[in-house]
């Protein structure tokens, strides 16, 4: 008897399948991932997901009896009390009768319901978008190495032993070299115990058993001096380190606290501002995050701050520019950071402040962007009257002016937060670019 | 110096061994039992999870539907819903158990005796493993079946692979072969046969014959093109996976060997299928009796014996039929009782056993009487024979009638000396595959004309089938034929009941 562990061998053995699984039930899977984007809180967007498929779309139907329906006869244990010929009313509904017998035979439309990790949810839900902008990838110091195959080598660890490649020598040399097979060996050796076993042997006999011994033994020193496996048979497989160039990003959130602003409104732009994070973070290593909230006056703070506090004051749009571009000049070189930002804003700006806004974001804060992205978020009451495309705000007008002129410049207004992730998803569809 | 096997709950690769041992010489020396060799395997419950979804074999080929059970089972298990099964045990030559890292030393034990000894001698000797498995080819073949379905799935795509194995496994209970094959003649014996006719017809040739009124008539009748068409095809075919195989007109060749390696693995497990009591039951009743001798033979411990006592009874628990916990006979607990009632039967019997079970009551063998059980029957038929009136009572069977025309249930027979006979028969046939499957043939399919393909639905006791269900199965099934699937259904008077036609138009899903 043998006890094998197994233990050590991966586990996930069945991850084909679950692929293979969640491939089919896509379509659905994603309905709900939009749904949940939509219906569920801000702080666990990364947390798992419970999916409901309606059954028929992954059913396995079989060629089963029905649970009604013809003549049966069926036995049950625990009898108390019937005696032959007793009856029993059937209940009226039908599913429920006898026991769990409606139940296995699975006629009921129960959803089948299962959990989809944070990095499967992400992967459907940032599925056919992409980064608008060619990133630039910078080789850093620190930047990451990462082994690529290479090749064989003649050195390395029994762990990367070519098995193919060394046999593949092995035989050649033994070839070349003349070892003598184990075939021949036994073939020999069989000679000379046939020979050995006959009583009676002439003088003849006894000379080719000689001569056969001599053999033998040219034959069993040769074996030794020529080994089955030989050091020079030996090859490796290679592999080589190679500096991964490392994508930076880092991301302006920009938003109005105004008085303005009401909570509503906050709670629409942390959505977006949520989203835009998330997807950098699958894209860039390394993603850095900077708040910049402005009401007549800009400034950094921390994410805390930014999203919970309320500041009084008047609507200058254009000292949260001013303010970006300060902080991209003193920390976030052009050449090394790859440069998102997203602006959210009820629309209200200090009437003269739109020219200021305009000559900023053309001349100091686009060409040096990978995007810039625009949303002005109403709360329902709004809503109902900005609904037509006639009423719009007055930065909206001026910003669309910018939109034109460059691609890297996009821009939504979100009403709702079903809003949200399709407002986010029209900035960054692939499409966009295709177009 | 103390003789316990192990001490404590933690198993060591030593206790497992020695344990194992002292096992074995209890089940095949003094049992007799005859196992495959063992090979047993430590997995996690990860591992455990993964093979669950596969059916349990160690290697399978992908497919979606056991993902679905994957998420499904891990699901159920990280909420604490189920537990997971002690151990997997495969059909194989070496018998490969896989037991779980979690369980302790007791429990290694008792899964070492169940299945490495009990399942193990079961598969080994029971007839329908070994006239419908192989086991000593079983992990090559699967092997094989991987290898061969992700080629197929490089090739020529995922879907296109997913749609034969959806078919396939759709039609899995009605791809086995319930008998042995017809053999078909070789090509050689049809031209002997055909040379034998021709000598036969010119040896008793007399022109006489030709002048006889109405021999024309009946020669004309004699030629009968569509029994021989039907001959052709070995119509009626049960085995619609085979008849798919061989005869469907649209398929690829590895379409065919795809359907082909569903087939063979349907019937790899419909020994399985046929034997649950029996083969729960004698690996059960096997390792009660090794862990109570190991108690006896002071190797294990009180507190390992508690502890054994509590599993196995909750295992062989069988709540009554108004218990909310009640989901059908436990067939643990249904195969642990009738092989306890053999051994009572055997050594000490009443006059009522004597005179319903003359064969073995009193023998005094009572390995000798189960190991013919365990190699000779299957679960109805088993039941069949060996279900006494004493374990009826002691499990209070009764039988419910269900009759279509009546607007209520009737209880039909109980465990009473006139119901014993009726309660057994109608036991017996609860495990029939026979009845419990549907009875589906394939009947024709004019394949010079239409090419429609008919299946007919012979009822048992006017049972229709799931319809959303069939019609589904309908789709995928007129999906591989290529043209016009009928099903009909009729019941033993020949009369149908019901019909459903699936135009070749109708495509999977579109039913669904």
């Amino acid at each position: 008897m043998n006890v094998i562990d197994r233990r050590l061998n991966p586990s996930g053995k069945s991850l084909p399948n679950r692929q293979r699984f969640i491939r089919l039930a896509k379509e659905t899977i994603k309905e709900a991932v939009v749904r949940s984007i939509r219906e569920r809180s801000l702080g666990d967007v990364e947390n798992k997901e419970v999916i409901n498929i309606p059954m028929k779309r992954v059913a396995e139907p079989r060629l089963r009896h029905a649970s009604q329906g013809g003549d049966r006869d069926q036995v049950f244990p625990g009898n108390k009390e019937f005696i032959q010929g007793d009856t029993l009313p059937k209940p009226k509904s039908g599913a429920g009768e006898k026991g769990s017998q409606g139940a296995p035979d699975g006629e009921g439309d129960d959803d089948f319901r299962f959990t989809i990790s944070a990095e499967e949810y992400l992967d459907i839900l940032f599925e056919e978008l992409e980064l608008p902008d060619l990133a630039k990838t910078q080789l850093k110091d620190d930047a990451t190495l990462r082994y690529h195959r290479a090749g064989h080598s003649s050195s390395g660890s029994p762990s990367n032993l070519n098995l193919v490649r060394t046999m593949r020598r092995s035989l050649a040399r033994r070839i070349s070299l003349g070892r003598p097979k184990p075939g021949e060996m036994a073939e020999l050796e069989a000679e000379i115990v046939a020979l050995e076993a006959r009583t009676a042997r002439d003088a003849e006999a006894d000379a080719s058993l000689e001569a056969l011994k001599t053999k033998r033994a040219e034959l069993n020193a040769r074996s030794r001096r020529i080994g089955y496996i030989d050091p020079v048979d030996l090859r490796y497989n290679r592999f080589e380190a190679k500096p991964q160039p490392s994508a930076q990003a880092v991301m302006f959130c920009l938003m109005d606290v105004s008085g303005s602003m009401t909570e509503d409104m906050k709670d629409l732009a942390k959505r977006f501002f949520l989203l835009l994070h998330l997807f950098l973070r699958r894209n860039y290593k390394h993603v850095d995050l900077v708040f910049i909230r402005h009401t007549s006056e800009a400034k950094e703070v921390d994410e805390e701050t930014f999203f919970n506090s309320r500041e009084t004051g008047g609507t200058v749009v254009s000292t949260a520019l001013t303010e970006m571009r300060r902080i991209i000049d003193e920390r976030y070189s052009v050449e090394d950071w790859n440069i998102y930002a997203a602006q959210a804003s009820d629309g209200d700006n200090y009437a003269s402040d739109s020219r200021t806004c305009l000559t900023l974001l053309n001349e100091a804060i686009l060409p040096i962007c990978q995007y810039f992205a625009y949303v002005e978020v109403y709360d329902r009451r709004q809503a109902e009257i900005f609904l037509s495309n006639l009423n719009v705000s007055e930065l909206w007008k001026d910003y669309e002016t910018v939109c034109g002129d460059h691609a890297n410049f996009a821009m939504k207004r979100v009403f709702s937060k079903a809003d949200v992730f399709p407002v986010f998803h029209q900035l960054f569809a692939k499409a966009r670019h295709a177009a | 110096m103390s003789q316990l096997l192990f001490e404590t709950g933690e198993w060591t690769f030593d206790t497992l061994k020695r344990t194992y041992d002292a096992i074995e010489e209890i089940a095949v020396g003094e049992m007799g039992l005859d196992p495959y060799p063992n090979q047993i395997e430590l997995i996690s419950s990860e591992q455990m999870l993964d093979a669950y979804s596969s059916i349990g074999m160690p290697i399978f080929y992908h497919h979606w539907s056991f993902g679905k059970r994957f998420a499904r089972d891990e699901k159920m298990y990280r909420k604490g819903y189920t537990g997971l099964a002690y151990e997997i045990v495969i059909n194989s030559n070496p018998c490969i158990s896989y037991v779980m890292e979690e369980n302790t030393m007791t429990m290694q034990a008792l899964v070492m005796a169940q299945a490495a000894f009990g399942h193990n001698h079961f598969f080994k000797n029971n007839y329908l493993f070994r006239e419908q498995t192989d086991a000593g080819g079983i992990l090559d073949y699967l092997n094989f079946a991987r290898a061969y379905v992700s080629r197929c799935e490089e090739r020529h795509g995922i879907t296109a692979v997913e749609r034969i194995l959806d078919t396939g496994h759709a039609l899995m209970d009605q791809g086995v072969d319930r008998y042995g094959r017809r053999s078909r003649p070789s090509l050689s014996e049809e031209l002997a046969k055909a040379e034998a006719r021709q000598a036969h017809a010119e040896g008793s040739y007399s022109d006489l014959w030709r002048t006889l009124p109405g021999a024309g008539a009946k020669r004309k009748g004699a030629a009968k093109p569509d029994e021989r068409k039907q001959d052709l095809l070995g119509l009626p075919e049960e085995n619609l996976l085979y008849f798919l195989e061989k005869f469907s007109p649209r398929l690829k060749d590895w379409e065919r060997e795809l359907l082909r390696i569903v087939r063979n693995i349907a019937q790899y497990f419909f020994p399985q299928r046929q034997t649950k009591v029996m083969n729960e039951g004698c690996a059960t009743w096997v390792h009660y009796t090794i862990m109570n001798r190991l108690y006896d033979l002071g190797k294990i411990s009180e507190g390992a014996m508690l502890e054994f006592i509590a599993s196995h009874s909750s295992v062989v628990f069988q709540p009554d039929f108004d218990d909310q916990r009640y989901s059908g006979i436990n067939p643990y607990a249904l195969g642990f009782e009738m092989m306890r009632d053999i051994e009572r039967i055997v050594t000490n019997p009443t006059e009522e056993d004597r005179a319903y079970l003359p064969q073995i009551a009193g023998t005094g063998d009572v390995m000798a009487a189960l190991k013919y059980a365990w190699a000779n029957f299957r679960d109805d038929s088993f039941i069949a024979q060996y279900l006494s009136p004493h374990l009826m009572r002691k499990m209070r069977l009764f039988k419910l009638t269900d009759l279509a025309a009546d607007p209520a249930y009737k209880v039909s027979a109980i465990h009473d000396e006139r119901g014993y006979k009726q309660v057994r028969r109608a036991l017996a046939s609860q495990y029939d595959t026979g009845l419990r499957d549907p009875n589906i043939q394939a009947t024709s399919a004019d394949l010079a004309g239409d090419r429609r393909l008919v299946l007919t639905h012979r009822m048992t006791n006017e049972v229709p089938l799931a319809e959303r269900d069939a019609l589904a199965v309908l789709a995928y099934v007129s999906d591989l034929w290529g043209f016009d699937v009928e099903m009909v259904g009729v019941n033993h008077d020949n009369e149908q009941r019901y019909r459903y036609d699936l135009g070749a138009a109708a495509k999977v899903g579109a039913v669904s």
